[in-house]
């Protein structure tokens, strides 16, 4: 097999005094959609905050075969992981076209302005608001503003914390239908976690399922919508 | 009539130098929400430098600028000696720590410069730009009001048309997402530091050079209440909310102290803190300042 993408192993990670992770394994590879459930404080944000080296963490993570985690955050998003955080992941005091360029921060090249305008033409209401203050955006185009900024820093990565935490249903079926358009087009690889299990395993291609802070089953996305423990703590069946 | 006159144009002389002063706190605060208490302090402190360079042989405006980067350098190394261990999001340590900071800066400027007064050379051609009847305004109040238009607008620049600006102000509106964004949080904070000690500095030394003023170390006291009240009146987090209350706070001390008898003058500084309190009862955000946008 193939190196993976992002390689996590035996990763514990605490706040304080407190474990909340025990050892978690996972791994994704490239041009991959891959999704992690869990319930309300089941782990999953700090999963992703120990990616992004927010948090104190031991065990192993590695992007491309190279270990991260001595690295902060800044550093590693210059190894190519963009992080878009649950809920409040755009700078409402900024213009929406300033949030845009924010996340281009590490970024000195040349087709900067290129990107904004791709970004543009896929969501035409960010080309409309660009000189509005990003806070004045209802949720789910923040949402999108959101996710644009984390694309402006062109991952290798996205990492994206409950992307369709408070938004309504349709909304989110067409954000979660733009990532599949992302993914295919761009091959964007992309590590989701959320609680609408539904959706997320409609679009993912692997799937984890994470309990107080441990991984307790893994699988290809459509086998997981079939188990029956899942589809009885998560589809609401 | 006149009188009134010469009062309003002591209000923005007065005000233009709170404003100066309060524009550097401001810039704190929009990045940390904090107010930096040693400001003051650390602007007396960059006069002095200047005063000293001065003496050295240095000509006047050659030392304000050194003045200035030897502020903003010193500023950096705070930032960096005493804040950066800290977290931004937890206020009470770096609060108490930037009070530590006042108290240490002041006792070093009075041991070092003693607490004599001592003239302070002059920045601004002398003389009245304009005389009628006995209304004067003086060269000193134009120079003065301008250099404090002209410091927002070097801001106004470095925020909005400069990367390290807009990492700046990405910094104060959502500390996460900057992180994760790849901003370096420390350095861009320490260039804030950096930035409002050399416009305190300038602020200061503007505000020594007054005719009518000389130089000692508590000088920036009186004049740090000013300057907080108003950086708070004009709201916290706005350039231009800071003169526009450094102008306020000036004319409440110099005109409506004047022209309401049973206020002594000596009421001056409570009189500007009774208008801050009445201002913020109606507009908690200040005149200028952002109310919260979010509307999740
Ligand atoms: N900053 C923190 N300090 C202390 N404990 C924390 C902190 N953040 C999270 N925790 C704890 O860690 C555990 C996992 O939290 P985490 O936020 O990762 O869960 P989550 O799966 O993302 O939950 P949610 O679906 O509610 O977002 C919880 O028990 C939580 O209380
Ligand atoms: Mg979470």
């Amino acid at each position: 097999m193939t190196t993976p993408l992002l390689r996590v192993e035996r990763l514990e990670a605490r706040y304080g005094p407190v474990r909340v992770l025990h050892g978690i394994a996972l791994n994704v590879y490239e041009k991959e959609i891959v999704v992690v459930l869990g319930a309300n404080g089941a782990g999953k944000t700090t999963v992703l905050r120990s990616i992004s080296g927010m948090v104190e963490t031991s065990g192993l993570i590695e992007i491309g075969g190279e270990s991260i985690k001595k690295l902060n955050p800044s550093e590693i998003v210059r190894r190519g992981v963009a992080h878009v955080p649950q809920g409040r992941g755009t700078f409402p005091e900024l213009t929406v076209e300033e949030n845009l360029k924010v996340g281009a921060f590490i970024r000195n090249d040349k087709d900067i302005n290129n990107d904004i305008e791709t970004c543009y033409e896929s969501y035409p209401v960010l080309y409309e608001r660009k000189t509005q203050a990003a806070g004045s955006l209802s949720g789910g185009e923040q949402q999108m503003l959101a996710v644009s900024r984390a694309l402006m820093s062109r991952p290798k990565l996205l990492l994206m914390d409950e992307p369709s935490l408070g938004l309504a249903p349709q909304i989110v079926e067409d954000l979660f239908a733009r990532f599949v358009t992302m993914n295919q087009n761009q091959g964007t690889t992309m590590l989701i976690v959320e609680q609408n299990a539904q959706l997320a395993l409609d679009i993912a291609g692997r799937a984890y399922v994470l309990e107080s802070g441990e991984i307790t089953l893994e699988g290809q996305a459509e086998e997981l919508a079939k188990d029956d423990a899942i589809r009885r703590a998560y589809l609401g069946a | 009539m006149d009188l009134f006159l010469q009062r309003v144009f002591d209000a923005i002389t007065n005000g233009s130098t709170y404003a100066l002063i309060a524009v550097a706190m401001v810039l704190i605060f929009k990045a940390t929400t904090l107010i930096n208490f040693a400001q003051g302090e650390q602007a007396i402190l960059g006069a002095f430098a200047v005063l000293q360079l001065w003496y050295w042989g240095i000509p006047m405006w050659g030392a304000v600028i050194i003045g200035m980067l030897f502020s903003a350098v010193l500023a950096a190394g705070l930032e960096r000696v005493f804040i950066r261990k800290f977290d931004p999001a937890d206020h009470l340590p770096l609060v108490i720590i930037t009070l530590g900071l006042f108290l240490v800066i002041n006792a070093i400027a009075a041991i070092v410069w003693r607490f004599d007064p001592q003239s302070f050379p002059q920045l601004f051609p002398s003389g009245n730009a304009f005389t009628y009847n006995n209304v004067r305004l003086t060269w000193y109040s134009i120079f003065a009001f301008g250099s404090c238009v002209l410091v927002l607008v070097v801001f106004q620049t470095l925020l909005t048309k400069t990367k390290i600006g807009l990492a700046f102000r990405a910094v104060s509106s959502n500390l996460e997402s900057s992180r994760l964004s790849g901003i370096k949080i420390g350095p861009t904070l320490q260039f804030g530091w950096a930035l409002a000690a050399a416009a305190g500095t300038l602020g200061a030394s503007i505000y020594a050079a007054n005719p009518v003023l000389q130089i000692e170390p508590s000088m920036m006291l009186r004049a740090l209440i000013f300057s907080v009240s108003a950086a708070a009146l004009g709201g916290l987090d706005s350039l231009w909310g800071a003169l526009i209350g450094g102008l306020t706070i000036g004319f409440v001390q110099s005109v409506v102290v004047q022209y309401i008898p049973f206020i002594p003058n000596e009421m001056s500084l409570s009189a500007a803190v009774v208008v801050l309190l009445i201002v913020l009862t109606l507009r908690p955000s200040g005149v200028l300042g952002t109310k919260a946008v979010e509307r999740v």
